[in-house]
């Protein structure tokens, strides 16, 4: 709570301890502030220096301004693939981590296989997998005569990524929720079953509230490494931000130039999600709060 | 068994791996009867109680509760959805208490209602409340379980339990959390409802209250019922030397 807003039950000054208080408050606070601006300070000084350092190497900030909001054009894509598929991946994790803790040796092994599988092999094998190997077997079975099948094996670049993605990252998020369920005590879920709810109710009412609480940190780590992982779909010809900045990148031999406004946008997208995410994490926090 | 009886346990058993807990426990309830399970840590009496509503699986024996039976033969399946039916009937509290930290005071005590019973939110608010006044926390019902002192958690999850409408309460040694100045509060909700002609089961080491409300007192070592009478008989009439070894201690602080 702001000190400002704390309520006194005396006056200020009536109460010598209550002073004391107030007066070591008021310091911690005044100092926390100074760390903090000299942190400020040190991260400006970087960038300056850094700047600095790349002008001193035939760096074109006129050419930079020129093609910076043509990269920035593909940010909405870089967004929405990426929302897109930390919703899929969610869901998919979800579904995983549930069947992982299950007792139903199926569910087990198709979860187990999965992780193990998506985990054990390169998120760009994977893209290439389903963008260029999948139409293969899309091919065969119109073939075949069963179109219907067939041209769900065919997806465009876009859908590509977005599945790619959501496979990948399922896989890791799988994990993290096992771990966040398994974090709430035994006492939770046998307090449920004496009230009479079945394992389902328990899941989606008790635990599964709580885990999310435990796990919005690492969720939101998984979103912003997915904000990153998104320029991989650039490979497909998708015009987010990676493919734009390459394509003038290369016309012009302007590597440095492009890539770091790219770099920049990242940089900028994450922490403009950090911040979300920490506004997320207070709000959730609520209820544990005295 | 008596047709009178609420509860009848027939010849329990139960193994933990090579462990074995209870070695063949039989008992009955009347219905209004207070019932309080005494012993050493590790005696059994909180496995005893756990199995009463199926959070521990009983290895074998038969279980009589309010008019509904199961028996559990071992190697046979194990009638998982009887258990769960069955466990309606019994309302526990937690030596822990296990709150729902994720929802107020009301929140804990009409999930049951809602989720279980499926009563509408609007009408099991009322209900709710009625057991929050029950457990003079009504002013509570708004706020979360961390706002609140071990006391008054224990309070409410005694709400949550009898929100559910049991025929039997079950307690599972619910003051041995609590602070020293906090087990007052909570005895005297038990106290109340003992009054009030609520059947229950406690598992305590609280012996003056044990003697209080008691109606009869089951002594339990090494997974056996060793004797069972009212608390005059066996805290001044003790038959078995167990017994007397395990009380005589007690005896001389409370005449102190």
């Amino acid at each position: 709570m702001a000190l400002e807003t704390m309520k006194f039950p005396e006056q200020p000054g009536s109460d010598p301890d209550l002073e004391m208080g107030h007066t070591l408050m008021t310091q911690q606070r005044r100092e926390r502030l100074i760390q903090t601006v000299k942190i400020g300070v040190v991260w400006v000084g970087l960038i300056i220096f850094l700047s600095i350092a790349l002008l001193q190497f035939n760096f074109d900030p006129a050419y930079v301004f020129k093609h910076f909001g043509f990269v920035l054009q593909g940010l909405p894509i870089t967004i929405g693939v990426s929302l897109a598929s930390i919703a899929f991946a969610t869901v998919l994790a979800l579904l995983g981590a549930v069947a992982r803790l299950s007792n139903n040796s199926i569910a087990q092994g198709i979860s187990g296989f999965y992780v193990s599988l998506i985990r054990g092999t390169p998120l760009l094998i994977q893209i290439y997998i389903i963008y260029n190997g999948l139409p293969q077997i899309g091919t065969a079975l119109i073939a075949k005569g069963l179109p219907q099948i067939g041209h769900l094996f065919i997806l465009n670049a876009i859908q590509s990524g977005i599945l790619a993605l959501s496979l990948n990252y399922g896989a890791y998020m799988t994990e993290i929720f096992r771990a966040g369920i398994q974090s709430i005590s035994g006492g939770q879920r046998e307090a449920a079953e004496s009230i009479g709810m079945n394992r389902v109710q328990v899941l989606r009412r008790i635990i599964l509230p709580q885990a999310v609480r435990v796990i919005i940190p690492d969720i939101a780590n998984q979103f912003i490494a997915m904000q990153k992982d998104s320029a991989l779909v650039s490979f497909m010809g998708i015009w987010e931000m990676t493919y734009r900045a390459n394509r003038f990148a290369r016309q012009d031999s302007k590597f440095m130039e492009m890539f770091v406004v790219a770099a920049i946008l990242y940089w900028l997208l994450t922490i403009v999600s950090s911040w979300l995410e920490g506004l997320l994490e207070k709000r959730m926090r609520h209820a544990y709060e005295r | 068994m008596n047709d009178n009886d609420i509860i009848h346990v027939e010849n329990l058993h139960k193994w933990f791996g090579l462990l074995h807990v209870l070695k063949g426990v039989s008992f009955s309830v009347t219905p209004k009867e207070v019932l309080v399970i005494i012993g050493r840590s590790g005696s059994g009496k909180s496995t005893l109680l756990r199995c009463l509503n199926f959070l521990e699986e009983p290895s074998s024996g038969t279980l009589n509760i309010a008019g509904q039976s199961l028996t559990i033969v071992p190697g046979t399946r194990y009638d998982h959805e009887k258990a769960v039916s069955m466990r309606l009937n019994t309302g526990m509290v937690f030596q822990e208490f296990n709150l729902f930290p994720h929802m107020t005071s009301l929140d804990n005590v009409i999930e049951g209602l809602v989720t279980v019973k499926k009563i509408p939110k609007d009408k099991a608010i009322p209900i709710g409340m009625k057991y929050l006044q029950k457990v003079g926390l009504e002013e509570k019902s708004f706020e979360h379980p961390i706002r609140l002192s071990g006391g008054q958690k224990q309070r409410v999850a005694i709400a949550r339990a009898l929100a559910m409408e049991p025929k039997v309460m079950l307690f599972d040694e619910p003051t041995s959390a609590l602070d020293p100045e906090l087990i007052g509060e909570v005895l005297d909700v038990m106290k109340q409802l003992a009054h009030e002609g609520t059947t229950m089961i406690i598992v305590t080491h609280e012996m003056g209250f044990a003697c209080d409300v008691a109606d009869r007192i089951l002594f339990v070592d090494k997974g056996l019922i060793v004797e069972s009478g009212t608390p005059d008989q066996l805290f001044s009439h003790p038959q078995d030397e167990r017994t007397h070894l395990f009380l005589e201690p007690i005896r001389k602080v409370q005449q102190m």
